[in-house]
């Protein structure tokens, strides 16, 4: 390369007195909140990193490293597949119904005239409840012995006695949709909600005057304009979905046969009940984490992209 | 812009790192360990020492009762004091397992005996071997409990402390119903089969014949090993290293619940029972006859169930229980190993083993005060007592992987054979041993 001198700065882009200081005065208003992050975000990262290429045993601690054998490790558990895939199963089945039920519900609401706020209010309540106790909640409503739904079913005739809604791997899937549907379906309608009320009414009059259809107006109008909520709502759907966790755990415990086993269950089996290997849980972790990234920068690209062209 | 988009993305996903991260992450540290883990030789006085010193116990929220029990009236009589440490039973191993790393374990830890191999495998306990071997009762302690705390060269570092016991409990009310004879519970798993379908033959709303936990390992090997062990056979190799579940009385056993299954004699939940309300239904007097833990005699009384309790037959005969419950020791890092064992030698002894276990109405941990003057009291509690004698428990480093963790092969061995047809038993089995020699 040819050395080159630099051009004196143009006299508009002359630093100011006193720039120097309100820059230090910025780092100094970030630095409690650089700290937090540092502290609760970037530190268990590279924790989990470490961990992940190390033998790190729950009882025995750290014992040297281990790289790459916990990846290859946790790609040859007989477990690991069957997780990813059935993650990925639940996955897509939760978000294409609570989008799709949310907006429906959004949409519903929005339209409403006379019931506005009693709709808004009857669908966000199960949201209120933790996923947790609405977990334990249907674990009771699905019980053969106590719960109301296998007794309904039985009484209206749809099945021969008592049936075990959890105990076939169908049941206990679309059992734990079940839950999730009602449990989020009013908080991605709230969601959903606030980007419909974001669309101006002179769109829609503009689209009325011009002669569109209901149909045309929700097709060319409504879901444009509501792409970034619409991206909000799938990008959270399917980073919450793809960590499930606590509704399996309450509900199946992973079963039957292992049959709606999550990946982060997986996670905890393998770090405090199956192995009790932390590092063969931290490598599934940080693959977990690699997933994400890669599938939320895909759906960014594809939710977001025109947006930003 | 590319740069912005991409950032944006990692935004995104940060709740799911701090998740995930969260997971797992746990301190690292130098090993601050003790060096008295796995360490023969520690030199401790027969009885220990009492001088007033605080003891850390921990033990986890099932056996919370018994433990208070024990702590309450140790307090009482001694100088030491014990703080005891209710931990829920699931977040047992990952505190453990951080505090081993950091050298911060209690002075005494009581565990899961199908757990201990495994946190004696990994150093977690003092070597007590001489003040085991010291006590003049030695002989008479219960062997299940001191053999979980055994490594393979003899060493011994638990004693035990809670004796949880399987036992057969059938339904008195239901058995006459069914023209069964209330005070003869069954002697064989052929009179148990017979049984259950006579009851699940009543059709009454709601009861069934029997239950058990369908998707639950732990409360299975808990109720059907005794079974094989009372037929003559076994369930581990002696070294813990292979599965023996797919020889002739363990077939015989799957086919009797797979019958009942097809009889429709298995109370409905059971397919799906993850063990958080396996005790239940027999507690509502929905359920005829079933094996049970003995700890919950007091609770199904209370319930108002007139409840018959005899040991768990094998196929054809014979009896036998699974001794189960929690053992303990004095940990690695405890600094206070001869007040530590104070307390355990003061648990063993034969005055706190009738005065404060047996009175509350336990199972005792020597085996010649099993028939007490407080057992005497209650046939029901006699029978458990009795049962402590024929008792096992077994032992492998790699039990809970095989056997009790979600998704286990133990699981999709007896699922396949009681609600499928029973066809990949000797598969199942050799993925169980996989796991076991691993």
């Amino acid at each position: 390369m040819s050395s080159s001198t630099l051009s004196p700065a143009p006299a508009g882009l002359k630093k100011r007195p006193g720039s120097k200081k309100r820059s230090w005065q910025g780092l100094l208003y970030a630095t409690p909140t650089a700290l937090f992050v540092t502290g609760l975000f970037v530190v268990p990262i590279i924790v989990v990193l470490i961990m992940s290429a190390s033998d790190w045993s729950l009882l025995g601690g750290n014992k040297g490293t281990n790289f790459p054998k916990n990846y290859v490790d946790v790609l040859d558990h007989r477990m690991f597949w069957d997780a990813v895939l059935f993650t990925l199963k639940y996955t897509a089945i939760a978000t294409i119904l609570l989008i799709a039920l949310g907006l429906g519900l959004a949409l519903l609401v929005q339209e409403s005239t006379r019931w506005k706020g009693l709709l808004r209010t009857t669908f966000l309540i199960p949201s209120a409840l933790g996923l947790a106790s609405a977990s334990l909640l249907f674990y009771a409503l699905y019980s053969p012995q106590v719960g109301p739904i296998s007794a309904f079913f039985e009484k209206i005739g749809l099945t021969e006695g008592r049936v075990s809604v959890l105990g076939t791997p169908d049941g206990a899937l679309w059992a734990t949709v079940f839950l999730i549907v009602w449990r989020f379906a009013g908080f991605y309608m709230l969601l959903l909600l606030v980007g419909l009320q974001g669309i101006p009414g002179d769109v829609y009059e503009a689209a009325r005057m011009d002669g569109a259809s209901r149909l045309q107006v929700f097709g060319k109008i409504t879901i444009p304009l509501l792409r970034p909520s619409l991206a909000l709502s799938t990008i959270m759907c399917v980073t919450g979905s793809l960590l499930a966790f606590d509704q399996f755990y309450i509900l199946t415990k992973g079963g039957p046969d292992g049959s709606t086993m999550t990946i982060v269950q997986l996670i905890y089996n393998l770090a405090f009940e199956s192995k009790r290997d932390l590092g063969l849980a931290a490598a599934l972790s940080v693959l977990t984490l690699l997933a994400l990234i890669l599938i939320n920068m895909f759906q960014l690209r594809v939710l977001r992209g025109s947006d930003e062209k | 812009m590319k740069t912005s988009r991409a950032l944006r993305s990692v935004a995104a996903v940060s709740a799911a790192v701090l998740m995930s991260a969260g997971l797992v992450a746990c301190s690292s540290s130098d090993d601050k360990s003790s060096d008295n883990g796995n360490q023969p030789g520690t030199e401790i006085s027969a009885t220990g020492i009492d001088d007033g010193t605080e003891l850390t116990m921990w033990t986890r929220a099932p056996l919370e009762r018994q433990a208070k029990t024990l702590v309450e009236a140790y307090n009482k009589e001694n100088k030491n004091q014990v703080k005891l440490e209710i931990i829920p039973n699931d977040d047992m191993e990952g505190k453990v397992g951080g505090a081993a790393t950091n050298g911060d374990l209690p002075d005494l830890l009581a565990g899961d005996v199908v757990r201990l191999p495994n946190w004696v495998d990994n150093g977690l306990f003092t070597d007590i071997t001489g003040q085991i071997d010291g006590l003049d009762f030695v002989s008479d302690i219960a062997r299940g409990h001191l053999d979980a705390g055994t490594t393979t060269d003899g060493a011994k570092h638990t004693v035990p402390f809670v004796t949880d016991v399987s036992v057969m409990f059938w339904n008195k009310d239901l058995y006459r119903e069914a023209g069964l004879d209330p005070e003869q519970g069954p002697k064989t798993m052929k009179e148990f089969q017979e049984h259950a379908q006579a009851i699940g033959d009543l059709k009454k709303d709601g009861v069934a014949g029997t239950y058990y936990g369908g998707n639950c390992g732990g409360c299975l090997l808990f109720t059907w090993f005794p079974t094989i062990w009372a037929s003559g056979d076994e369930v581990l190799s002696a070294d813990g290293t292979e599965a023996l579940l797919a020889g002739d009385s363990a077939k015989e056993l799957y086919t009797i619940y797979r019958e009942l299954n097809e009889g429709g004699a298995v109370g409905v939940g059971s397919k799906e029972e993850t063990g958080a309300t396996w005790t239940a239904p027999f507690q509502e007097g929905k359920v005829g006859v079933m094996s049970y833990p003995n700890t919950m005699l007091s609770t199904v009384i209370e319930a108002g169930i007139d409840v018959g309790v005899g040991p768990i037959p094998g196929i054809d005969g014979g009896e036998s229980t699974f001794l189960g419950g929690d053992a303990m020791g004095i940990s690695k890092d405890s600094k206070n190993v001869e007040q530590a064992w104070h307390f355990l030698s003061w648990m063993l002894s034969e005055e706190t083993q009738l005065n404060v276990v047996a009175q509350a109405g336990d199972v005792v941990s020597r085996v010649s005060l099993l028939d007490n003057e407080y057992s005497a009291k209650d046939p029901r509690t006699l029978a458990i007592n009795k049962v402590v004698e024929s008792g096992r428990t077994p032992v492998s480093v790699n039990f809970s992987e095989a056997f009790n963790a979600a998704g286990s092969p133990w699981i999709t061995l007896f699922r396949n054979a009681t609600f499928g047809d029973g066809a990949t038993v000797d598969a199942d089995n050799d993925a169980i041993t996989e796991i076991l020699s691993q």
